[in-house]
Parts: structure tokens; C-alpha cells; sequence
């Protein structure tokens, strides 16, 4: 089942006027769909909305969908942002266009990737998937920039950030390598850490380039 | 094959070395002991340190073993065969250009398993290796066990366990250079796909190169340019083809060669590894380990910085050095015993008056040139160095390095100019010469202008602590003006010179006690080429001088600085300090001081001198070092900025004074 864009935007809209604003219902207007609007029939056939008149309702199953449907956008924000570093109005264009891919177990992927995002980058929150409350569950932090370590905290290394080729060579000649354990032993003034029985210091701008998974 | 006939030949590729016998290259990561190798392997002597990258020059020895003759190279430390850093730049050029005939590559064997990813590089590029697994005491003292028979066996190299520093394992070394036979050596499997990517560019190289193909293919696909100049120079029209299949090759995998690479790398390490290096069970917690956590908090490391400069430079560089030491050989052997002595006989053997003059006047080459270089110079900087002997070997600076990092960037250094810095506090050019060891051009420019300004020399700072010592209130002005100007022009520069703060990295060796043989040796070493370099310019300012004097060149120019002096309220007479402080500025201090035992400068002038002085352009000596280092341009800019600055802070701080009346 894969419902069309402009049957997914409905279903967004509707769910943050309900679940977000409290509202009852929204009207056709509200939503800006025409009363023949086949995005409606489509939504109405899978027994996701009633429409009575002029307000539009979810029905239980509408409301599921529209959630999954609102985290799929707001992942793709973050996505946007975060990853792809893309900003500003075109940073929603573009977030809006791909929210659409996002399903079929995409999202849990690019949830995974993320590390379980709880806001948007406006702030809203993300309704939290299946893969959220598992990682919850199983107390997996996740990969965490080094930066983020305790003093004393320890973890393996996950995967080096860096776009300066150099300093990347630099990090793995040190012993910084993927699967190696990494210890904190400080963090300010600058961080050290210890691989194996060496200790090395570095500036934080380098020590958020480390990703660490606990 | 042709990939494996160059293998056979050699044998005979004693080519590169000359009539000094075969050449034999000590290489590996930074502070694993190359060079107490090389000191004990030549019993000639260079810089050891426990500070990760001291070695920027290449030493060369010569030893006699068994009877033959070998030429050893010490060269600086290098983590990898891919060169990022100047100094892994120098020593990778050993490798290709000087064909040595065994390389030793020496490793830490606590970091075993990190450290063999390059003993993998060098045994791929085809080079005649002999493993020394060196510190194997402290390995031992961790708990650690190493079997290796078991690793030579797998490696099919000679490999040699080792303590340097405590001469075990020398014995063997001798044995293993003597008698290098290239055998057969092991072969490491990559993946299937990075073989089949790198046969496809070594397939395609036809020249003959002191490296193996596989190897040059390696770093063709990593993007080397050296390697890729020297490729394109010897394959001539073929390169293009080589170019073509390394470009798609890197292309294809663009998002994670070198990470690639290295996770292969350690991967085919702990292969070699199972079954030879054992860990302890529990860490051993040693004493070393302690005081650097003490050394690197915050809480208790800037107190642990303040002790260590009160201790080491204000009483025993200060009090001790510039005080005691100086008194006694200056104060009494010089001006009681020694100078009247020389005069007399050298009055009793020239007749000339001139020629006496020149030798035993005012300016005379023994009663100035050498008083001042023996009786005031050589005490405040022997125990300056030796003060920095100890600090360096104990391995204290690179936790200086970080507990400074964040202030140090925000005059756009990183805290690895820590080490230039307090270095430039016994002497500007030794250290003006180290900032080559900092990472970009920006950096070494910005710590040059810095130490050309701001950074007062042991010996200057000696007399100068001497002479504001007598003024009390003196020496606090003098300190913070200076420690100002630093900052202020280091914050201004940083923002002025283009470029970004490169980022702070640093290894940190273990805290060890200093071995007093080293230490001394060290110190003695850092004095002699001190004093070698000084000495010359001190005879030399002495004999310019007594020119100046002769042709009255020199009153003309006290005259004509005079003004300058005027301005910043001092009077004439103090043109003669900073004529010499241009020969050194030490020298320039050491005028002030004669100019202050015959009280013609009270507190005020004293501070205003001192400042300018200080702040005034680098010695003769540091300038050409400059000009070497960072061209004539440079050096001709921060020269003349220098300048500005310091007769301008000199105005500056006087008309302060004045008007507050603070001295």
C-alpha cells in the first residue's frame, strides 16, 4: 500500500491540527482540498478519514498513518540538516520531496542513522518508531561523537567524520580505528583518550569527529 | 612476472652507497628511541627526547661492525609511509632516494599492534627490514608478553626485542646489521578487490624504483604526490595510462580508501599478532601515569606550572644562574683576576695602542666579547637548558602542550608551539629553527613573529631579571607589558594572517624519571652548538665595534638614534645597548646592565629600556635563521615590524609612566 503525496500531505496536515492543536476535526478549507479532491477518496477508501460535509475526521487506522506519515517528514528535516547540511527553504523543499521515499523500512534505517531523533529542526517533536523504543529498550545509546564520553567512559569506535583526508590519515596512524577500544580519560582543557597503551590529546574539534558506540 | 624480478637483484643495490659502507636507516614512529639507538650504535651524539617529534634533522654516523664500515641515518619520526608532516616528508626521502642497505625500524612494544601496520608498509615496499621491538622493560613492567620467535617466524624478517636506553638488545642489533641477508620475506594478502586494484596499476609501472611496485601502486592510489612526481618522471608517456587507471580507481573508491586500507592493515596485524602479544590481565597503574594525571587537570595542573617555573626558572635559571653563577665567574674571575691579568699582558706585548685596544679596550674582543660571552651568557643558558633537559625528558611538555592548547589557538597556535615557545626562552634562533616542526605555514609564521617580539632569551632574561631585580615594582611592570604585547599581537595576527587554526593533536609519551647521562649529554650538546654560534658574533660585534670607535662611525650613530631615545625618554647613552642588542639582544641586555652599575638610569628609563630592548629586533643570528626558515620576505616584514613595535610600546609605556608615575 502506498498511498499518493498529496494523500500523505493531507494525512500531515491533519494530524498536526488534531494531535497537535486539539482541534476536533478540520475543514476542507483547512487543509485545502476540494470536496473532489481524489487524494480524499483515495484516504476515505483505505478507511483513514470520514468526511462528513465539510469536516474532515481521522478514523483510528488515519491516525496511525498520519504519524508515521509526520515522522517520515521530520526525519527528512533532520536528514536535510543534519547529514546533508542543507538549510533554509530549500532544506523543506527538498525534505517535503523525499519524506516519500522514506518507507518501507527506509525510515528505520535513516532513524537508526540519525540515532533516534527526538525533534525536528523547528523544534516539533518526532513521533517515535518501533526501532525507537527497542534501542530505548536495550539501553543502546547509539554513536555518539567522542565529545560526548564522561571522563572515564569507554567505548569502541565506530566511524571517523572528516572531510580533511589528512587529519583522517593522522587519526587512524594514532590508532583511531573502527573497532578499536577507545578510553576518555579527559575532556577539558583538551581531550585524551587512550587506545591500546597509548594516550594522545586532542582539541575538541577533532574529538567530535570521532564517533563512538558505547 | 616482472612484478617480482626486481626482488632478485636486490642484492647488489649497494648502488647509492659511497666509500662510508653500507647504509643502514633507523625509521619509525616518533619517541620509540631511534636516536638513543643511533647514539649507541655511532657513539656520536644527538638530541634525545621524550617529546614526540624533536628529531627535524637527519643524523648521519658512522659504526664499525664486525670490521666493515656503515654509514647510520637517524631520521625523524614517521607513523606511516604516506607522509603528512614535514618531518615524515624528510624521512621517507631516506627511504627513496638513499636505497639503504637495512632499515631498521624501531617500535614501542607496548604499542605493538598500532605500531606494525608500518613494519607491513616498509616489508611490502620491498625494503630490507629489521624489527627492533624496543622499551620491552616497560612492556615487561605492564604485564605484557611477547613471544618473538613466533613473530619473526611470520614476519620472515629479523626481529629484535630490546631496551634500548638500558643498552639491552644492542648486541643483537650489531649481529642483525652485519649479517642482513635478504631472504625471503612474508607476503601480505589484501582483500581480493584491493589486490585486483592494485595489480592493475602495478601492472602498468615499468621503471625501476627503490620501492616495490605493489607498494608505489599503494601510494599512487592514496594520491602521494612525491611518489606520483617520481612515477610520472621515470615512466615518461606511460604515466598517462597509470594516471588514468589510478584516477578511476581512486574515483570508484573516493568515500573510504584510506580507511579501507588501515582496517585491512589491522586486520592482517592481529593475524600476526594472535598467539604473540599477550595482555595482562588487570592495567597496571604506574607512578608515571599518576603524576601525568596530575600534570594534565586543569585544578592542579597550572599550580604544577607554577611551581615548575618558580622553582626552575626564577630560582634556579634566575637566582641561581644569572645571580650566583654570574657573579662568580663574571663578577670575580673575570673582573678581578682575569681581565686586569690579560691586560697587562697584552699591554706588556703590543705596543700599539690600537691593537690593545682591540683586544683588551672598552669594546675589546677578550675583555667585552669574551667577558660577556663566558662570564654572563654561558651560565644563564647553561642552566636554562639544562632546566629544559629535564622538563623535556620527563615528558612534561606535551601535557603542557594541552593544558595551553585553548588559549594558545586563540592567538592561532596550537599548544604544539608550546615547545618553540619555552625553547625561545633560552634561546630564539634554537627555537626559531624548531617551529619548523609545527604544521602549517601560518603556524610557523605566526610563532616566528612571536618569538621575534615577545619571547626574551635565557640570557637577556637573566640580566634583564638582574637588572629590574634592583627596582622593585620594575620587573612586575616589565612582565606584564610583555606578556600583554604577546597577547595582543598574537590575538591581532592570528585574526590579520589568512588561514585557519589547524586543529591540536598530540601522542603522550609515558612520565619518566630523566637519565642524568642523557640529560647531561643533551645539555651539553644544546651549549655547544649555543655556544659555537655565539661566540663568532660576540668577537665579530666586538671587532665592529672597535671599528665604530675607531672611526668615530659609532659615536655618529649614538647621535643619530639619540632622538629615538629622546622620545621614549631615555638618555643617549642607551643608544650603545641597543647598537649591540642588534648583534644580540643579550648582548644589548648585558649593556644596559654596565649602564645601570653606573647608575645613569633610574627605575622608569630602567623599565622603558628593558621593554623596548626586549621587545627590539631579534638578534643577528635569530634574523638569519628567519630569512632561512621563512625567506627573505618574511623575515624582512617581521623585522621591521618588530621594530615598529618596540620603539612604539617604549613610548607607549613611557608616556604611561609619566603620567601615572607609577616607578
Amino acid at each position: 500500500m502506498k498511498l499518493t503525496e498529496k494523500a500523505e500531505e493531507i494525512l500531515e496536515s491533519m494530524w498536526i491540527a488534531i494531535e497537535e492543536e486539539g482541534k476536533g476535526f478540520v475543514d476542507l478549507e483547512g487543509i485545502g482540498a476540494a470536496a473532489d479532491e481524489p487524494a480524499l477518496r483515495e484516504l476515505v477508501g483505505h478507511a483513514f478519514i470520514e468526511v462528513k460535509g465539510e469536516r474532515v475526521h481521522f478514523r483510528p487506522e488515519g491516525r496511525l498513518e498520519g504519524e508515521k506519515t509526520i515522522r517520515r517528514h521530520r526525519l527528512a528535516e533532520r536528514l536535510m540538516m543534519d547529514v546533508l547540511n542543507i538549510r533554509g527553504d530549500s532544506a523543506e523543499i527538498k525534505a517535503c520531496q523525499f519524506e516519500h521515499l522514506l518507507n518501507e523500512g527506509v525510515d528505520t534505517k535513516v532513524c537508526t542513522m540519525l540515532n533516534h531523533p527526538t525533534t525536528c529542526p523547528h523544534g516539533k517533536r518526532i513521533p517515535p518508531g518501533e526501532c525507537c523504543e527497542e534501542a530505548r529498550k536495550s539501553g543502546d545509546l547509539g554513536v555518539v561523537p567522542l565529545t560526548e564520553l564522561k571522563p572515564g567512559g569507554e567505548g569502541e569506535i565506530a566511524y571517523i567524520q572528516t572531510e580533511d583526508s589528512k587529519k583522517m590519515q593522522k587519526l587512524m596512524a594514532m590508532g583511531v580505528l573502527p573497532g578499536n577500544r577507545i578510553v576518555l580519560t579527559q575532556s577539558f582543557p583538551s581531550y585524551i583518550f587512550r587506545v591500546g597503551f597509548s594516550e594522545f590529546a586532542i582539541d575538541s574539534a577533532m574529538a567530535r569527529e570521532i564517533f563512538v558506540r558505547k | 612476472m616482472d612484478v617480482f624480478k626486481k626482488k632478485n637483484s636486490c642484492h647488489s643495490s649497494a648502488n647509492g652507497s659511497t666509500g662510508a659502507g653500507k647504509k643502514v636507516a633507523l625509521v619509525g614512529n616518533p619517541n620509540v628511541g631511534k636516536s638513543v639507538l643511533f647514539n649507541a650504535l655511532t657513539g656520536a651524539y644527538v638530541t634525545v627526547s621524550n617529546y614526540p617529534g624533536t628529531s627535524v634533522e637527519v643524523s648521519r654516523g658512522s659504526a664499525t661492525i664486525n670490521g666493515a664500515q656503515y654509514e647510520i641515518i637517524d631520521t625523524p619520526g614517521m607513523y606511516s609511509l604516506l607522509p603528512i608532516t614535514e618531518e615524515e616528508r624528510v624521512a621517507r626521502e631516506i627511504l627513496l632516494n638513499e636505497s639503504p642497505d637495512v632499515v631498521i625500524h624501531v617500535l614501542d612494544a607496548r604499542n605493538l599492534e598500532r605500531m606494525l601496520t608500518m613494519t607491513l608498509q616498509l616489508i611490502d615496499a620491498g625494503l630490507p627490514v629489521v624489527l627492533v621491538v624496543n622499551i620491552m622493560d616497560e612492556a615487561e613492567r605492564m604485564g605484557l608478553s611477547i613471544d618473538l620467535p613466533l613473530l619473526q617466524e611470520k614476519l620472515g624478517i629479523p626481529v629484535i626485542g630490546a631496551a634500548t636506553a638500558k643498552k639491552r638488545g644492542l648486541d643483537q642489533i650489531r649481529q642483525a646489521i652485519s649479517g642482513y641477508n635478504r631472504g625471503v620475506h612474508a607476503v601480505f594478502g589484501y582483500s581480493r578487490r584491493l589486490e585486483a586494484d592494485i595489480a592493475s596499476v602495478a601492472s602498468l609501472i615499468r621503471g625501476d624504483y627503490p620501492l616495490a611496485r605493489k607498494s608505489l601502486a599503494l601510494l599512487l592510489l592514496q594520491r602521494d604526490e612525491e611518489v606520483t612526481a617520481l612515477v610520472e618522471q621515470r615512466e615518461g608517456s606511460g604515466f598517462a595510462a597509470i594516471a588514468a587507471v589510478v584516477k578511476e580507481k581512486s574515483f570508484e573508491r573516493r568515500e573510504s580508501f584510506h580507511l579501507d586500507l588501515s582496517m585491512e592493515r589491522k586486520g592482517i596485524v592481529k593475524g600476526l599478532l594472535s598467539g604473540v602479544f599477550t595482555l595482562p590481565d588487570k592495567r597496571v597503574v604506574t607512578v608515571g601515569e599518576r603524576l601525568s594525571r596530575l600534570a594534565v587537570r586543569p585544578l592542579t595542573g597550572v599550580p604544577l606550572l607554577l611551581v615548575v617555573l618558580y622553582f626552575g626558572l626564577y630560582k634556579f635559571v634566575g637566582e641561581f644562574g644569572a645571580g650566583t653563577l654570574v657573579d662568580a665567574l663574571e663578577g670575580k674571575l673575570f673582573e678581578e683576576l682575569f681581565n686586569p691579568w690579560i691586560t697587562g699582558v697584552v699591554k706588556g706585548v703590543v705596543p700599539w695602542e690600537i691593537i690593545q685596544e682591540l683586544f683588551v679596550g672598552e669594546y675589546g674582543v677578550i675583555t667585552l666579547g669574551l667577558r660577556y660571552a663566558v662570564g654572563i651568557i654561558l651560565p644563564i643558558v647553561a642552566t636554562f637548558f639544562l632546566f629544559f633537559s629535564i622538563l623535556e625528558d620527563s615528558g612534561y611538555f606535551p601535557r603542557l602542550a594541552l593544558l595551553v592548547d585553548r588559549v594558545f589557538k586563540k592567538i592561532g597556535l596550537t599548544g604544539r608551539a608550546v615547545i618553540p615557545m619555552v625553547l625561545g626562552f633560552g634561546c630564539d634562533t634554537m627555537a626559531t629553527m624548531v617551529t619548523r616542526t609545527l604544521e602549517t605555514v601560518r603556524e610557523r609564521v605566526l610563532a616566528t613573529l612571536l618569538l621575534a617580539l615577545a619571547i626574551p632569551c635565557s640570557a637577556q632574561l637573566g640580566v634583564i631579571m638582574a637588572l629590574l631585580s634592583k627596582a622593585p615594582g620594575a620587573l612586575l611592570v616589565w612582565s606584564l607589558c610583555l606578556l600583554l604585547i604577546f597577547l595582543v599581537i598574537g590575538f591581532a595576527a592570528a585574526r590579520l594572517v589568512p588561514g585557519e587554526t589547524p586543529m591540536f593533536y598530540m601522542e603522550l609519551p609515558p612520565m619518566r624519571l630523566p637519565q642524568l647521562s642523557n640529560v647531561v649529554t643533551k645539555t651539553y650538546t644544546r651549549m655547544q652548538w649555543y655556544f659555537m654560534e655565539i661566540l663568532p658574533l660576540f668577537i665579530l660585534a666586538s671587532v665592529l665595534l672597535w671599528i665604530g670607535k675607531l672611526t668615530n662611525f659609532f659615536d655618529k650613530a649614538v647621535e643619530v638614534m639619540s632622538p629615538a631615545m629622546a622620545a621614549i625618554g631615555l638618555p643617549k647613552e642607551v643608544a650603545v645597548a641597543f647598537i649591540f642588542g642588534f648583534f644580540r639582544r643579550d648582548y644589548g641586555a648585558a649593556g644596559l646592565y654596565d649602564l645601570q652599575t653606573k647608575g645613569l638610569l633610574d627605575p622608569r628609563q630602567l623599565t622603558v629600556a628593558a621593554v623596548t630592548l626586549t621587545l627590539f629586533i631579534p638578534c643577528v643570528a635569530q634574523f638569519l635563521i628567519m630569512k632561512k626558515e621563512r625567506g627573505w620576505k618574511v623575515a624582512t616584514a617581521i623585522g621591521l615590524f618588530v621594530t615598529a613595535t618596540a620603539f612604539g610600546s617604549g613610548w607607549v609605556l613611557n608616556e604611561f609612566l609619566l603620567v601615572t608615575g607609577i616607578l
